[in-house]
């Protein structure tokens, strides 16, 4: 059964010092103050999962948060890169970066795997790319139907993994709709999760296209309203491209990364509460 | 711009002519999402617009920012989760045409979006990486690719394979098990490229009014071959300029502040 706790909680309840950490998301309800809340209590040297980490990784990594990356994309969408990631990259800063790098088809099945309890799932993948060269966990498999080669991807099994939802109910049962994604798959996948919400409501009723976690399913539950700002909530909130187009000149310079960490991370309070400057981010979130 | 367009103007306009009206098509972000848009906008009104993030038969009527805006979902057929769509939609060679960009290209149209530089753990520019892409290059049943034409990204061999066009030549694909057909076109700037039907490696079949062969072949990494039946390209008409520059300022509608 899901606790209902506060952020600050259930972060410092299920996400330690060396966790493999998967915060899922698809541009849509992505836990950035999650990911905030990670920073704030200084969590070292995480591993940490996500096909697409956006600027929500690009914080953590700029941040010290991460000894590791496994990914699919590392862009700033329809935006362009992500400085701290190539800062980190390119230069070690604030420490070196290990990457382990995938395709979106490759991660989505090893979450796939992981979710269904076997080692590794198989797709028609990574023929001919010099991605198999470089990642360890790719590997071919011959069909034993038709001897055809494919590709095997071992399984993720993350320790934590955090998503956004728009709601739950008061018994931890999570439900979330629009572009849901790969986050049913991650948090099955992951031995303990942690989901905020937008809301916690008395009774989920029913959404067309809505994905359900129950609540033994999931490990904590926090109420974060605005929670994946500048991402959206789809009945709550708009993607705040502005934000998006914004981060690229905060990211670019360490000092002014550092400085925008210091004020909207940093100097706010631990309760979890949404942590950007509605002025600075043209206050998308509401 | 004396033509009264610019190159990328008659970049987007001609990527958006290569689609047909009622093919499916996996759209990229950026330069891939602007084409598929204006075709829907103009000549191609039941083109299927099917985004990695899930969502499928989209018609968002301005561009988005990303491949998971709100309008995107809202104005699906569809929306399915990622590992369904590439599993059950992209892998089987359902989808009709697959729209990439690229940061480096070959000459068999093997694209780069990995890293700049020979060393992978060493790189002189870490770029964004694979997404969704091997896979649409792999499966889809022909891919179009644009990007704007430099030597910096034409060049003679990519430093990194991360989707792959023709691989080392004729036979690659078939060798390696890619159940599309591969590049059929590359878009740029200057003109486009299609794959010699013998040799594959890529070869200047079209070039834009007012560039010369020679611009083209100075802006590729090698020696590019031209086609005996290379063509001079129609610039845009007033109706497609029209359409893409209302795409371009259209504000997308706030999606879903409303419970």
């Amino acid at each position: 059964m899901a606790e209902i706790v506060s952020l600050a909680e259930a972060v410092a309840l299920a996400i330690h010092d060396g966790d493999t950490v998967a915060m899922e998301g698809f541009t849509h309800l992505i836990p950035h103050a999650a990911g905030h809340e990670v920073i704030r209590q200084r969590r070292r040297d995480l591993t940490l999962v996500r096909m697409t980490p956006d600027v929500i990784y690009d914080q953590m990594i700029g941040a010290g948060c991460a000894r590791k990356l496994v990914f699919s994309w590392g862009g700033n969408p329809g935006v362009g890169s992500l400085h701290r990631f190539r800062d980190a990259v390119q230069h070690s800063w604030p420490g070196p970066l290990q990457l382990e790098e995938h395709s979106h088809a490759g991660m989505a099945n090893r979450y796939v795997a992981g979710a269904s309890g076997l080692p590794f799932a198989v797709l028609r993948g990574y023929s001919g790319t010099s991605l198999a060269l470089h990642a360890p966990n790719i590997a071919e498999i011959a069909c034993p139907f038709t001897g055809e080669t494919l590709t095997a991807v071992a399984a993720l099994r993350p320790d934590v993994t955090v998503i956004h939802a728009q709601r739950a109910d008061r018994a931890g049962n999570v439900q979330f709709w629009g572009i849901t994604g790969v986050q049913k798959e991650a948090v099955l996948a992951a031995r303990q999760s942690v989901v905020t919400v937008e809301e916690v409501v008395e009774v989920l009723d029913p959404r067309p296209g809505a994905v359900v976690l129950p609540t033994w399913t999931v490990g904590y539950v926090a109420a974060v309203p605005g929670g994946s700002h500048p991402s959206y909530a789809m009945g709550y909130s708009s993607r705040d491209n502005d934000f998006y187009i914004a981060w690229d000149a905060i990211s670019k310079d360490r000092d002014t990364f550092s400085r925008w960490l210091d004020e909207h991370v940093h100097g706010t309070g631990p309760d979890g509460r949404v942590t950007h400057d509605p002025a600075l981010s043209g206050g998308g979130a509401q | 711009m004396t033509a009264g367009y610019t190159a990328d103007e008659m970049m987007a306009v001609t990527a958006s002519r290569a689609l047909r009206d009622g093919m499916t098509c996996f759209v990229g972000i950026g330069l891939p999402s602007e084409a598929a848009n204006l075709a829907q906008a103009t000549h191609a009104r039941n083109l299927v617009l099917i985004y990695e993030s899930g969502t499928i038969g989209a018609k968002p009527g301005a561009l988005p920012l990303s491949i998971g805006d709100g309008i995107l979902a809202e104005t699906a057929d569809t929306v399915v989760s990622v590992p369904e769509i590439f599993n059950y939609w992209l892998q089987p060679g359902r989808i009709d045409v697959g729209f990439l960009g690229a940061a480096q290209i070959d000459r068999f149209a093997n694209i780069n979006t990995t890293v700049i530089g020979q060393d992978y753990n060493e790189p002189k520019v870490r770029l964004p990486g694979a997404g969704g892409a091997p896979e649409i290059a792999a499966s889809c049943r022909e891919v179009i690719v644009v990007v704007r034409q430099s030597l910096r990204a034409f060049v003679e061999k990519v430093d990194f394979v991360t989707s792959v066009g023709f691989g080392d030549g004729p036979g690659c694909r078939e060798r390696l098990g890619l159940t599309g057909a591969g590049p059929r076109k590359i878009i740029t700037d200057l003109g486009v490229l299609e794959p010699d039907p013998v040799s594959l490696e890529l070869a200047l079949t079209g070039v834009c009014p007012g560039v010369s062969v020679s611009a083209v072949k100075a802006a590729t990494g090698w020696e590019l071959s031209v086609s005996a039946s290379l063509k001079e390209l129609p610039p845009p008409t007033t109706a497609e300029l029209a359409a893409l520059r209302r795409l371009r300022t259209a504000t997308p509608a706030t999606e879903g502040a409303t419970r």
